[in-house]
């Protein structure tokens, strides 16, 4: 039998390998190019106190987490209790992103649904998302000491994210 | 006739007074005429949308090469996603700036990353894809001229025997007792 | 009950199907001629349990019983008749369903029409059909059932997505997979070809009719859903090369270089492994299409809702079927192969080369399609292709193919001297290079990649010329008595290749002219496109049967002139509360006028879209001429075996035709 014969079945093999890696993949999920970087600089006005502003400068030294989310986002319900447990464990610090939100609404919104939030600033345009490669709501950034992102959880946080990337790696960079 | 002379006769005095009322009324129509012109003026020719390939070629030529993250198959031009409106506002804001087409694209990819382009990128990684097409075509000519060398060169193939002949008949004709060819 | 039928009926099919997958094939192998005897009933049996399951669903469908699950998530009591039943394949199960009816009834139908054919090859093809339909049965009744109950049952179902409602939904889909399931024909043969020992060129005469319709079936298929989504997006494109679309795409380059490289096989019974491998090939794209669509490893607006457990199957029995027939092949395939000699420039040669562009389209396509996916599982970064990609590749491989159009018709078997060529076809080449030079002039501005596009078109168009002229040069009557006796493979290829003229003409003109303006108005505003003044007159109320709309009046225009009214719609469905706009085209001649409404602006006025697409229609013509130029060629008379005997000989022969 000539070798050759076998190539098309040669290929075809390695196109199932493909497809099969690709099966437990999402083609939608569109990872940051972020990660590794520096945070993206801000200085944005806080929810509860407009007068008073935020940036990342102001974290610096600590791990923290920026959570994205707004009054008008469907799927932030279904993380916030998580959120609301984990800002109550006291972990690590939550900064929540306000993005493209009424203030009134998003105050109405954590009164009602709970705030896990240490801060929240208010990113009315959405310039700050576009800066952080927010494409959609809810995402979670993770953030170390120096300021730079470590990993991006896109949609809403699961249980099982939660346990098994989120708090072992904040945990991590929190002993460096 | 009578009742057709009588029609003309009303006809005529209904001519007559409507004249007299157009007189009094012509003024009248005329102030409001002049006072809705200004509805006359106002219906325009249509202003383009900031999607209107007529308006800032720039801005469009730009955005059509990114894609929208939200509608995945469309671009920031074509999306009508919120997230694709914003990144219009900000290529224009940014043209605004003086930025280059260029430096407007990697602000772009340096935030969303290579995923935002609408045509792949030109990388090591990305070698195959736009040289794949190529590399097919060239095997596929390659296999091409060994067979043709091979066949140009093979010997004549020996022709039915007169039985074989006759089973292809029975064959092609699907067992029918006539001799049709 | 009836859903319980209908999902007995189907379990009932899986039996049969088991039974033609394994009897048949054994008979053949040990010539039990009652066991390969079973091969047609088998097969009808099959395809009545199949249509009969398939009925009971449209039933439930028809019926509005929203306690079948699949009928609450897809349909609604609003909706029309006509879509309900349309709604029977507008899910994932339901879809599934239409493409074992279309599987079952090629078995059936290849069972009825193979009077002509030898017992075991008989037996041989419609055992693969069944071991096809096996698989796709049993993948139904376990991951995919459509007979699901719903306890409690829904009040009222969620209705059929709104795009789905329209004619293209009530013929697309149908089309599309009597084309996609056709090719399993192909691919049964050319299994029976390899487990046999033997293919000769009665082989491909066999096998070459079958191709030919499903080929046209899947033509007509393509054609109605770039059409469909041209008026029903809104926004006037035809063709996204989005991943379902490729999918369909694939098989139709494949099944193109199929049916030709079965016309040589045919002829001169050559190319025979080729032919083989390329129909194993066309059926596999069909299976990864289906793959493609309904696993989630792709983005696709077409794409059924996913499920990983389906994809595992679908590609577990992707891997067995196509990784099986591979290994036959290579075992098989040099007992097979073998062939004539031609020479470096002969007919076989530019077939070869036109089937190599083919495949190389159809291999580039599917790199482009998976190549996200590739980097992907390897880690290397996530990008996207999309139509940049594909237009820069697809163009330059279809031109040398647009070439070898014009010379591979005239070109002689074995051996074609150049010379002769040149002499037949420089008048040709001339003329085209000519008109497609001085044509965009007349159309408006001359923009080089029109001219090309136009040279293409017009290269074909005179080639076409000088075949037909060179054919009609007979020995009695004139050129157009003569022409009259060819036969009808002959027209098709004609037909088929002059398709392929008209659809590049659109293309060209479509790309090359198009004017695309969005712009606000508000009432009393116009815009001026093409000469055609369009002025906004207001949106009305309008009701629809199931659905609310804002009906905009367009008042058109040409020259000071009335024109006519357009009426584009802005639809708000009841049930789902979803929306869609409904695009008003004005189809002309040389091209559409086409209007659709955006979205409500401030100020009473709305964002429009308005269009004018040159020759847009000439795209789908084209497609259309493709199919029928197929489906003349596969009624030449030679396959009508049955027909023969009232046929008088013809002087010249039958089978000196192309």
């Amino acid at each position: 039998m000539a070798k050759k014969l076998l190539i098309p079945l040669v290929v075809f093999v390695a196109l199932v390998g493909f497809l099969f890696a690709g099966l437990f993949r999402d083609p939608r999920e569109v990872p940051s190019p972020l990660i590794g970087k520096p945070a993206p600089a801000f200085t944005l006005a806080q929810l509860h106190d407009p007068a008073k502003t935020l940036g990342p400068t102001d974290l610096k030294g600590q791990v923290w987490l920026l959570n994205v989310w707004a009054s008008w986002c469907v799927s932030c319900r279904d993380e916030h209790p998580l959120l609301v447990e984990l800002g109550r464990a006291k972990i690590v610090p939550i900064v929540g992103l306000n993005y493209k939100d009424e203030p009134a609404a998003g105050l109405k919104w954590l009164a009602q649904n709970g705030d896990p939030y240490s801060v929240s600033v208010v990113d009315r345009d959405g310039r700050v998302g576009i800066d952080w490669g927010v494409y959609g709501v809810p995402e979670t950034f993770i953030v170390d000491k120096a300021g730079a992102i470590r990993y991006k959880q896109i949609g809403p946080i699961t249980v099982e994210a939660l346990q098994t990337k989120i708090l072992p790696l904040v945990r991590e960079l929190q002993k460096s | 006739m009578s009742a057709a002379g009588r029609s003309q006769g009303s006809a005529a005095a209904n001519a007559a007074s409507v004249r007299a009322v157009a007189k009094r009324l012509m003024p009248l129509l005329l102030v409001v005429a002049i006072a809705l012109s200004p509805i006359v003026l106002l219906a325009a020719e249509a202003v383009p949308t900031d999607k209107d390939p007529v308006a800032s070629a720039r801005a469009v030529a730009i955005a059509d090469k990114l894609r929208c993250l939200v509608c995945q198959n469309q671009t920031i031009l074509e999306s009508n996603a919120e997230l694709a409106q914003d990144l219009r506002t900000q290529i224009k804001q940014q043209i605004a700036a003086g930025k280059s087409d260029k430096e407007i694209i990697d602000y772009m990819v340096a935030r969303y990353g290579d995923f935002v382009l609408y045509q792949p990128p030109v990388k090591t990684t990305t070698i195959l894809l736009w040289a794949g097409p190529a590399l097919l075509v060239g095997i596929g000519f390659l296999v091409l001229a060994r067979t043709v060398r091979l066949r140009r060169t093979q010997p004549e193939e020996p022709a039915l025997t007169a039985e074989e002949h006759e089973r292809v008949e029975r064959l092609l004709r699907g067992d029918g007792a006539k001799d049709a060819s | 009950m009836i859903p319980e039928l209908g999902q007995f009926s189907l379990i009932l099919a899986l039996l049969l199907a088991a039974l033609l997958g394994i009897l048949p094939l054994a008979g053949a192998q040990r010539r039990v001629g009652a066991w390969m005897a079973l091969a047609r009933p088998l097969a009808a049996g099959q395809f009545v349990f199949i249509a009969f399951a398939f009925g009971c669903l449209t039933a439930s469908f028809v019926a509005n019983d929203f306690s079948v699950l699949n009928v609450a998530t897809n349909s609604n009591s609003q909706l029309p008749l006509h879509y309900r039943i349309a709604a029977t394949w507008g899910s994932h199960e339901g879809s599934m369903l239409l493409w074992l009816l279309m599987l079952g009834s090629w078995t059936a139908a290849v069972a009825a029409r193979s009077r002509h054919l030898p017992d075991e090859m008989v037996a041989r093809v419609l055992g693969v059909m069944g071991l096809v339909a096996f698989g796709f049965l049993l993948f139904v009744l376990l991951t995919s059932n459509p007979f699901e109950r719903l306890f409690p049952p829904a009040a009222d179902g969620r209705d059929l997505n709104p795009l789905l409602q329209d004619p293209g939904m009530v013929f697309h889909p149908p089309l599309l997979y009597m084309g996609y399931v056709g090719f399993s024909v192909a691919f049964a043969f050319a299994i029976a070809a390899l487990i046999g020992g033997r293919l000769d060129a009665t082989w491909a005469r066999w096998s070459r009719p079958w191709t030919t319709l499903a080929w046209s079936f899947l033509s007509c298929g393509i054609m109605l859903g770039s059409g469909w989504a041209y008026y029903v997006l809104g926004w006037g494109g035809w063709w996204f090369w989005d991943p379902v679309e490729n999918a369909s795409f694939m098989p139709w380059l494949v099944g193109t270089a199929l049916i030709h490289s079965l016309a040589v096989t045919e002829k001169r019974g050559t190319f025979k492994a080729w032919t083989v491998l390329l129909a194993i090939c066309a059926f596999s794209l069909s299976l990864l299409g289906t793959f493609l669509v309904r696993s989630g490893v792709l983005t696709s607006v077409h794409a059924f809702a996913t499920d990983p457990r389906r994809g595992v199957f679908i590609l577990a029995f992707l891997a067995l079927v196509i990784g099986g027939s591979l290994v036959l092949f290579a075992l098989r395939a040099p007992k097979v192969g073998g062939g004539g000699r031609f020479d470096t420039i002969s007919r076989e040669t530019m077939l070869l080369a036109n089937n190599v562009l083919l495949i190389a389209a159809a291999g580039s396509v599917l790199l482009g399609t998976l190549y996200p996916l590739f980097l992907d599982a390897l880690d290397l970064g996530k990008i996207s292709v999309g139509p940049p990609y594909f237009d820069t590749v697809f163009v330059p491989l279809m031109t040398p193919l647009v070439f070898l159009m014009g010379v591979g018709p005239l070109a002689r078997w074995k051996r074609s001297p150049l010379p002769e060529l040149w002499q037949q076809l420089r008048w040709a080449l001339a003329v085209s290079v000519v008109t497609a030079l001085v044509l965009p002039f007349i159309a408006g501005t001359w923009k080089p990649r029109v001219s090309f596009g136009l040279l293409l078109a017009f290269w074909i168009v005179a080639s076409t010329v000088v075949n037909l002229l060179e054919r009609g040069r007979g020995v009695r009557g004139g050129v157009l008595v003569q022409l009259t006796r060819q036969p009808r493979s002959y027209w098709g290829m004609i037909v088929a290749h002059l398709g392929i003229a008209v659809f590049i003409v659109g293309v060209t003109m479509v790309k090359g002219y198009e004017i695309e303006r969005d712009v606000r108005m508000a009432v009393g505003d116009t815009i001026t496109v093409n000469g055609f003044t369009l002025r906004f007159d207001g949106t009305t109320d309008v009701r629809g049967p199931n659905y609310r709309a804002m009906r905009g009046s367009f008042d058109v225009s040409r020259n000071g002139a009335p024109f006519t009214t357009l009426h584009p719609e802005k639809r708000l469905y009841n049930a789902g509360g979803q929306s869609m706009t409904d695009a008003a085209i004005r189809k002309m001649l040389t091209g559409d006028l086409y209007v659709s409404l955006g979205e409500p602006v401030e100020g009473d006025a709305w964002s429009v879209r308005v269009y004018h697409k040159p020759f847009v229609t000439w795209i789908w013509a084209g497609f259309l001429l493709m199919a029928i130029g197929g489906l003349l060629a596969l009624s030449d008379r030679r396959y009508r075996v049955a027909s023969r005997r009232d046929e008088a000989v013809l002087p010249g022969g039958a089978t000196a035709g192309n």
